[in-house]
């Protein structure tokens, strides 16, 4: 039988309930499962999560640090998108 | 794709490292800091994983639970330090495997500081207060380096390495506040591991080959005799705490300069370490390579079961 690596996984904690999961490192694993208890001793020996996400990295898919100036250039000349673009009269409260 | 000229992202790259902008996977990097990384990290990772042995050594023998309980989870952590270490070296496409047969093969290397034994108990204390300490030193110029996922391990790493140096050095505290010969264990522990721990920020700057360019491309902030000097300065003070001796007959506060004059260090001992001719050079290698071969069967059987399940799942 050809050796066989076990695949990678992403790992994602929460850190608290009412926060996002965060993405902490990576980790090899069997399955899923064996993922999941591999994350808990890996990346939460001090408490820092309450949940886990485990996806193998290569369902990720990513952009492309090449294209990252055309597909982010659009929003840089939309500055009229922030509130700091408008003027407001002195005086006015509340906006 | 359109030709590009590699002069050209070479100026961008050390542009945007000049800029402290962190380089993560996918950018564009020149093949030697990609190289230069894989190296370091490596390195670092096998560290980790050899540095789990001197220790290892003492779980069972713990004067106590408290201390056994300690012991584990400094080393438990030094196992976690390993494999976020591996898997920065994955992001640069390293492969885990072969990372690791370099390790056993003796192409890649290691903290010489493992090579040495752990005789007494002391050495536990000796090893948590200058060797985590020495590391710590490394280490924390490290969350700032120009490779992101180096960086965040590092940042990862340091938070925990903390209670590593001060279990070691209550350790000490307590050995050197005890009875004679518990003193004497203490300070032949810190005699043995001094120099040693000098040795682990490497050779001096004339001779470290990798120092100046590690700068340059902000993998490194400090030079090793910086790093060594600076150990030195924190730690002669915390050996005076608590009444030991340094084994050192030139070590002397320089006024003038502001920090503390050490004697020479025997470098013929460290190149000799390095080469393999240490204490503990082979046991060492030879307890890594039986653990990955007695865990080969495990590493299969977990993969057949994944296999299984697959296989029912999708019927």
């Amino acid at each position: 039988m050809a050796k066989k690596e076990w695949p990678l996984w992403e790992v994602f904690i929460r850190n608290k309930q009412g926060l996002s999961h965060k993405h902490v490192g990576s980790l090899r694993a069997a399955d899923a499962e064996m993922a999941v208890e591999n994350a808990r001793d890996v990346y939460t020996r001090r408490s820092e999560g309450v949940s886990i996400w485990v996806v193998e990295s290569n369902h990720i898919h990513a952009s492309h640090p090449a294209d990252a100036d055309a597909l982010f250039e659009p929003a840089h000349s939309k500055v009229y998108r922030h509130p700091t673009f408008y003027d407001v009269p002195d005086g006015i409260e509340h906006m | 794709m359109e030709e590009r000229n590699v002069e050209e992202l070479e100026r961008r790259f050390q542009e945007k490292i000049d800029n402290d902008i962190r380089i993560e996977p996918n950018d564009w990097m020149p093949d030697r800091y990609r190289e230069t990384l894989i190296r370091q990290i490596s390195q670092h990772a096998h560290s980790e994983i050899v540095g789990m042995l001197p220790e290892g050594n003492w779980i069972t023998r713990a004067p106590n639970l408290r201390r056994k309980a300690v012991l584990l989870a400094k080393v438990q952590d030094e196992a976690g330090h390993g494999l976020y270490l591996y898997s920065a070296t994955e992001t640069l496409g390293a492969d885990r495997e072969e990372t690791i047969d370099d390790l056993h093969s003796g192409k890649a290397k290691y903290s010489s500081i493992f090579n040495y034994p752990t005789l007494t108990w002391a050495d536990m204390g000796a090893i948590g207060w200058l060797v985590d300490g020495a590391a710590i030193m490394n280490q924390v110029p490290l969350c700032r380096c120009s490779y992101g996922p180096y960086a965040r391990a590092m940042v990862r790493i340091c938070k925990e390495e903390s209670f590593h140096q001060r279990q070691g050095f209550e350790i000490m505290t307590q050995l050197a506040q005890g009875t004679p010969q518990q003193k004497e264990m203490a300070q032949d522990a810190l005699n043995r591991f001094w120099w040693p721990a000098l040795m682990m920020f490497g050779p001096s700057d004339g001779d470290s080959k990798h120092t100046q360019q590690s700068m340059r491309w902000k993998i490194k902030r400090h030079t090793n005799d910086e790093l060594r000097q600076q150990f030195v300065d924190v730690t002669v003070p915390q050996a005076e705490l608590i009444g030991l001796t340094i084994p050192d007959e030139d070590l002397k506060w320089n006024e003038e300069l502001g920090h503390y004059d050490f004697g020479p260090i025997n470098w013929d001992e460290f190149w000799n370490v390095v080469a393999g001719n240490g204490p503990c050079n082979k046991d060492r290698i030879d307890t890594r390579r039986r653990a990955k071969e007695e865990g080969e069967w495990v590493r299969e059987a977990a993969n057949a079961y994944a296999e299984k399940r697959r296989m029912k799942k999708a019927s």
